[in-house]
């Protein structure tokens, strides 16, 4: 992985991905251990569009490891880049650090920083394309419930057309196989053919179309809750009633397993009650602490910064 | 429908129906200034109707891979004293660079300066051409 840019997780193989989860793991058990992992590295974060959370936890993670940041994001934009293309941007950040992460409003626009830098990229989300760490997130977190992340039957409620962390999620997951999706959606907001299509040709996952949350609730091992956006509709009347439908409460909850795994990608709207956080059950905090070590295994995966006592540790398990 | 013979060039059959124009401007044939006949809506057994294109004095090293982006299920013949000479069937490319544009608004090749235009061959989705940087499906 040293060396290597993360634009899509497809260019991470599921090995490589199953490292990364053992080494979140590790790193949440040995936080002083790893703290000097990434001494004397600079990791840039280059927002042109700001999305504050997920740049506090690219730039948490790599201080965590003892390294240190620079960037711009949002308003300092104008200042710092005078118009220049990303790739000419890239070119003359790679002189300053040894990564970096990117969010751009474009799609496809982190594919052209990886291309221009002669340091690893990590894509923080390209316009609605791609958002390989949330990805991760999502995974360690049905890990650190689980202890898997597959032999599970996993809900998906809410926009399922245009909400690409969940094709991110469902296609990564079929990559490791040998999951059920129960994919809840109104009608006007159902999984596209293509993610389905995916589905289908992974003999070992499976998948169901419904409506209604509160009839299959109960079978669900995971429930991964997404925004239902207003600029989705063509007018307020649907959106009203759609947002509604697709809340998640105490009542709806009632119904779920005990040891129901609740995500979301956060930031939410309402479409999970507040009542929910004290449950349990909601895991979508902990997928916001989960991302950012996942961000730690691979800001420092790439840099090729072994994490101290990690490989002993490893090794102990195989043992064991 | 009588169909001119041409003695030295060639023949791309079986193109889609109504996409002989589109075709000659991919391949960069001016029709203005080339000496071709064009069959358009013709029946096909195969594939019930078609276009023909038949060009004379053609430069026969056409770009199959071009071909093949366009009308992949076009077949070439090229002709020498009147006679077929040699039959050519267009490939599918894996990469196509800078002979189609992206049409997604959102896609950053639509803002960055000189990037060159790259669609790959998505064979796990039906032979569709996707761009390279948004994903998304070429239109032709
Ligand atoms: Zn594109």
């Amino acid at each position: 992985m040293v060396g290597t840019s993360v634009i899509t997780l497809d260019d991470l193989s599921i090995a490589q991905i199953r490292e990364l989860l053992d080494k979140a793991q590790y790193i949440d058990t040995h936080r002083k251990e790893v703290a000097h992992t990434c001494d004397g590295r600079v990791l840039a974060t280059l927002f042109y569009e700001p999305s504050t959370r997920t740049r506090l936890s690219f730039e948490t993670a790599m201080l965590r490891l003892g390294g240190k940041v620079i960037g711009f994001a949002g308003a300092q934009l104008a200042s710092v880049t005078k118009g220049e293309s990303i790739a000419d941007t890239l070119k003359t950040v790679s002189n300053y650090v040894d990564v970096v992460a990117i969010r751009h409003p474009k799609e496809g626009a982190a594919l052209v920083a990886a291309d221009a830098a002669s340091v690893p990229v990590i894509n923080a989300g390209d316009g609605g394309h791609m958002h390989p760490t949330q990805t991760l997130a999502d995974l360690a977190t049905l890990r650190s419930r689980f202890g898997r992340v597959n032999h599970l039957t996993i809900g998906l409620c809410g926009d399922l057309t245009f909400g690409r962390t969940v094709h991110s999620l469902i296609e990564t997951l079929c990559r490791f196989g040998d999951v059920r999706f129960v994919l809840i959606s109104p009608k006007e907001l159902r999984t596209p053919q293509y993610v389905l299509n995916r589905i289908n040709a992974t003999p070992s996952c499976s998948y169901v179309e419904v409506s209604d949350l509160s009839e299959v609730i109960g079978d669900l091992d995971a429930l991964y809750m997404t925004r239902v956006q207003k600029e989705r509709f063509f007018n307020e009347d649907d959106y009203l009633r759609l947002r509604d439908t697709y809340i998640l409460d105490e009542a709806k909850l009632a119904l779920a397993k005990p040891d129901m795994a609740v995500l979301h990608p956060l930031p939410r709207v309402n479409e999970i009650a507040k009542e929910v956080d004290d449950d349990p059950r909601a895991a979508y905090f902990e997928q916001v602490r989960n991302g950012m070590l996942m961000r730690m295994a691979l800001e420092s995966s790439v840099l090729g910064d072994e994490l101290p006592g990690f490989a002993e540790h490893e090794n102990k398990e195989v043992m064991a | 429908m009588e169909v001119t013979s041409i003695h030295d060039g060639i023949i791309i059959d079986h193109v889609p129906a109504g996409t002989a124009l589109k075709v000659l401007e991919y391949l960069r044939i001016n029709p203005s200034a080339t000496k071709l006949a064009l069959i358009m809506n013709t029946d096909s057994r195969r594939y019930g109707t078609k276009d023909i294109i038949k060009v004379e004095d053609a430069d026969t090293a056409i770009d199959l891979d071009v071909l093949g982006l366009v009308a992949r299920s076009a077949t070439v013949d090229v002709i020498r004293g009147g006679r077929i000479v040699d039959k050519k069937t267009p490939t599918l490319p894996e990469r196509v660079v800078n002979v189609i544009t992206c049409v997604n608004p959102r896609c950053v090749t639509t803002t960055e300066p000189g990037i060159d235009q790259v669609f790959y061959l998505d064979r796990a989705d039906g032979d569709v051409y996707r761009c390279r940087y948004c994903d998304e499906e070429a239109e032709f």
